[in-house]
């Protein structure tokens, strides 16, 4: 059996599942529940300046995005940081931490962007025995209409500002969470990274309206009748996020800085996914919200198992392991063909590839009288589309031509060297050929 | 219709080789992959899951079957096996219809449950085809438990204290291991071989050493075992058969379903194995319909299951009751036998139809019959045994019997459903007990 032990930043847990700032995390109740589930760690739901606790609506807070069978794919939530007093949540986080030891506590925070407001807080956070604050620089909705959240982190100054006060007035590890409503995330990774922050989470929730009521014209969630745009999370924005982490993850300014990835975390798959892109732990919110707790215990076997399988011993083995292998679209080899190929013994016949490619890409699929489905080599480009609209997996799939073979599309013999656009004679820019 | 499935009397060879094979396939062929996979992604992950509380062996079911959805079925697989090491058994012949299948929200909601069983199958069987064992022995106790009978209970009970680190001398009657997973079970339900493959796999933990041909009472006596081990769980099967109660009981002909269902099983070539034109099954139970269905499967033409009380007092689930009528098994219900016909052999069995309290109504029928079997139930043989509740063994919650030192459970014991997952589970439980026991409650 592997061990799942995970050090992130200089705070170790027994695994590297962290429940991420959010309403499972809001109080002592659910953070005792999650850790007799087995969650490594959580980020407790964001904490503000002592005082009276923000209100939050008392209508509905979520709006959801189904797949088939009403699997929920997208949550969109217009909750605000904790409308508890900050005193309890300081004396919750004190009493858990000293009985779990060896979970991961994080305080999430969010006051507004004054030295003195960071100074109070950060002590009391201090004494707390957290291991470790998060700064949350992405909450879309309704903090950041009142200078808060997103507000900050979509201006990198501020980012590293608020930062470099928190380096200044907390001594343990600093983590800076990022909003994805911004054009370029390097820009505040680099903020945060400037301002001596020890890692950055990503991505907190995207700017969404779920849906629209077609009776009472309202976007949902309608607060007698009216709606706000909430933000998004869930598997249906795992993609985005995964793209920005590595963005981060290989961008020179920010390579190396350790990040938290959060983002329609769901499987241990999508955990592996994260990790392999660079993440050095995950943070899970909606999976959580829409199985429970105990979902964590697929995350621990599924990732064990893999491990095992993959001989890796420890998270560290395969975190980043496929950075390397994320770069942009030019340095793509262009002297790498493949066909699309059907498995006839699987194919089920349901035309969906035809249809699928005949309408919309290279009319490279044939169909007969009798329903059997083929791949016109000659015309196929290999673009994936019926890999991904057939319904049986691993019925289609693309084989690679081998070097020396006659691409029937092109007449062109597949060549065995590396090639990409910077070369190619195409490009008006093009560098001559080594 | 073949002109073999006329000939009167027991007859070999009613059919073709094909026609055997065919009706002796995989009741339910294994899921493929893309099949397990969408059976998988219907299931909710219920929160305190109905299923998992119906299963006698408390499997996290929904847990399993999240792992088998992201492609982690040796995951699963270990889930299911925690609690249930004859899991592979169990997919098979559990009557998921009236335990997990029957209460998963999906039956519920749609009438339409989540394969459950099949899963169970897919997962288990995946890791067994790799030979894996995914359990590790404890370091040795220097303790010695001895277990009678190699059936459910007592492999469940023998594996359990193995993996705890106890030495086990498993004694076993029949010449294989296996009890009604290898003699007792229909021949469509266990195929390959599947049982004695899963005795050798379970068997890989170590620290369990089979004897087999030694029965209790004949070949070792409890006090014997008392003596030489320190504790003995007690998983025996029920050796002896109710009788008709009936002259001509003994008739040529009249057999016991159980002895028919053993001997299909280890049977070779079944079209070696002789069955009637008209055969006549008297039983209500699970055993009956395995017999009857078997009976034509094996090309008998006429096969009537009779029960002396209602369907809905059948033991047999509807689910078995309707396979039995699909396979073209006549059921006659509120009927018992009441005499025997045939000058030599039986020729016909006659019944009285009576009311649920089994009053007779006067009104009879007669079956042909040249083969009638019995299944009206089975009996605990044995002397010196513990303390009895009714006709089986008197045990606590955890298998402990009158007499200290010696645990039961499965069929020898009293209660329970006689399901081979209640037996997992008896057997399971007491090895936990004893070794509780054992180690001064440090467990």
């Amino acid at each position: 059996m592997v061990d799942l032990t995970t050090t992130f930043i200089g705070i170790t847990s027994p695994n590297p599942f962290w429940l991420a700032s959010a309403p499972p995390t809001d109080k002592e109740y659910n953070v005792r529940r999650a850790f007799e589930a087995g969650w490594g760690g959580v980020v407790w739901k964001t904490l503000g300046s002592e005082g009276p606790p923000v209100v939050n609506v008392n209508g509905p807070r979520y709006g959801a995005i189904y797949g088939a069978d009403r699997r929920l794919l997208g949550l969109n939530n217009i909750e605000l940081i904790t409308d508890r007093d900050l005193f309890t949540n300081l004396e919750e986080i004190k009493r858990v931490k000293a009985d779990y030891p060896d979970r991961a506590i994080i305080v999430s925070l969010m006051v507004p962007c004054e030295e003195e407001a960071w100074k109070a807080i950060l002590p009391l956070v201090e004494d707390t025995g957290a291991d470790g604050i998060e700064l949350n620089f992405g909450c879309p909705h309704g903090m950041s209409e009142r200078g808060m959240g997103a507000a900050v982190g979509q201006v990198p100054e501020y980012i590293e500002m608020v930062t470099r006060w928190c380096k200044r007035y907390y001594s343990k590890p600093v983590i800076v969470k990022l909003t994805p409503n911004i054009t370029d995330v390097r820009k505040p990774a680099a903020a945060a990274r400037a301002g001596g922050a020890d890692a950055v989470s990503l991505i907190n929730t995207i700017n969404s309206i779920t849906s629209v009521n077609l009776d009472s014209m309202s976007p949902e969630p309608s607060i007698d009748g009216k709606g706000t745009h909430g933000g998004y999370c869930g598997p249906a924005v795992k993609p985005i996020a995964m793209s920005m982490v590595s963005e981060i993850a290989r961008a020179e300014a920010t390579a190396g800085m350790p990040i938290s990835g959060i983002g329609g975390v769901t499987t241990w798959r999508d955990a592996a996914e994260f990790m392999a892109l660079g993440c050095g732990n995950v943070q899970v919110c909606t999976a959580a919200m829409t199985y429970g707790f105990k979902i964590v215990q697929e995350m621990i076997s599924g990732l064990s198992q893999w491990m095992d399988e993959k001989g890796y011993e420890n998270t560290t083995d395969f975190v980043g392991m496929a950075v390397p292998n994320t770069t942009d679209w030019q340095y793509l080899n262009l002297n790498y063909i493949a066909k699309a190929k059907i498995d006839q013994d699987l194919c089920i016949s349901c035309g969906r590839c035809f249809a699928a490619c005949e309408d919309t890409s290279h009319q490279a699929i044939a169909m007969s009288e009798d329903r059997v489905f083929s791949v016109i080599d000659a015309e196929c480009v290999a673009c994936n589309l019926c890999v991904n609209v057939c319904p049986v997996e691993n019925c289609i799939t693309m084989e690679q031509m081998p070097v020396g073979a006659v691409d029937p599309r092109t007449d062109r013999v597949v060549d065995k060297d590396y090639a990409n656009w910077t070369t190619h004679p195409n490009n008006p820019s093009a560098t001559a050929a080594e | 219709m073949p002109a073999d499935m006329l000939a009167q009397g027991i007859q070999t060879g009613r059919l073709s080789a094909e026609q055997y094979d065919a009706n002796f396939a995989d009741l339910h062929a294994p899921l493929d992959d893309h099949e397990a996979l969408v059976a998988a992604d219907r299931c909710y992950f219920c929160h305190d899951a109905p299923c998992m509380t119906a299963c006698p062996t408390d499997i996290d079911i929904p847990l399993f079957i999240r792992q088998i959805a992201t492609g982690t079925s040796d995951a699963a697989a270990k889930t299911i096996l925690t609690q249930n090491i004859l899991g592979g058994m169990c997919a098979r012949v559990c009557p998921t219809e009236t335990l997990c299948e029957e209460v998963c929200v999906r039956e519920v909601a749609e009438g339409k449950p989540v394969l459950i069983g099949q899963l169970q199958r897919y997962a288990t069987d995946g890791l067994m085809a790799k030979g894996v064992h995914p359990f590790v022995r404890a370091e040795t106790t220097d303790k010695r438990v001895a277990v009678v009978g190699a059936g459910p209970a007592g492999l469940a009970c023998a594996h359990r204290l193995a993996m705890l680190g106890h030495d086990v001398t498993l004694y076993d009657a029949r010449a294989k291991a296996g009890g009604l997973n290898e003699y007792g079970i229909a021949a469509y339900k266990s195929t390959d071989e599947f049982a004695a493959k899963e005795v050798d796999w379970l068997l890989q933990i170590g620290g369990i050493v089979v004897n087999q041909g030694v029965a209790l009472g004949s070949n070792v006596s409890l006090a014997q075992l008392q003596s030489d081990f320190d504790a003995v769980f007690l998983g025996m099967g029920l050796g002896g058969v109710n009788g008709l109660g009936l002259d001509g009981d003994d008739k040529d002909g009249i057999t016991d379903a159980v002895d028919f269902i053993a001997e299909l099983r280890q049977a070779n070539e079944l079209g070696a194995m002789p069955i009637g034109r008209d055969v006549v099954v008297i039983g209500g139970g699970m055993t009956a319909v395995d017999a009857a269905v078997q009976a034509k499967l094996l090309g008998a033409l006429n096969v009537t299951l009779v029960y002396r009380r209602s369907r809905a007092r059948m033991n047999a689930s509807v689910y078995e009751q309707d396979l039995a009528a699909s396979k073209g098994v006549r059921i006659i219900t509120n009927a018992s036998p009441n005499a025997v016909h045939g000058n030599g052999p039986v020729r016909e069995v006659e019944f009285e139809y009576t009311d649920d309290d089994l009053k007779p109504t006067g009104q009879t029928v007669r079956l042909m019959a040249d083969q009638v079997f019995r299944a009206i139930g089975q009996t605990l043989q044995g002397e010196g045994l513990p303390d009895l509740e009714g006709r089986k063994i008197k045990v606590s919650d955890t298998g402990a019997t009158s007499v200290k030192g010696i645990w039961a459970g499965g069929d020898c014991a009293f209660g329970g459903d006689d399901l081979t997952v209640t037996a997992v589970a008896e057997g399971r439980d007491a090895a936990i007990d004893i070794n509780a026991n054992l180690m001064g409650g440090v467990t």
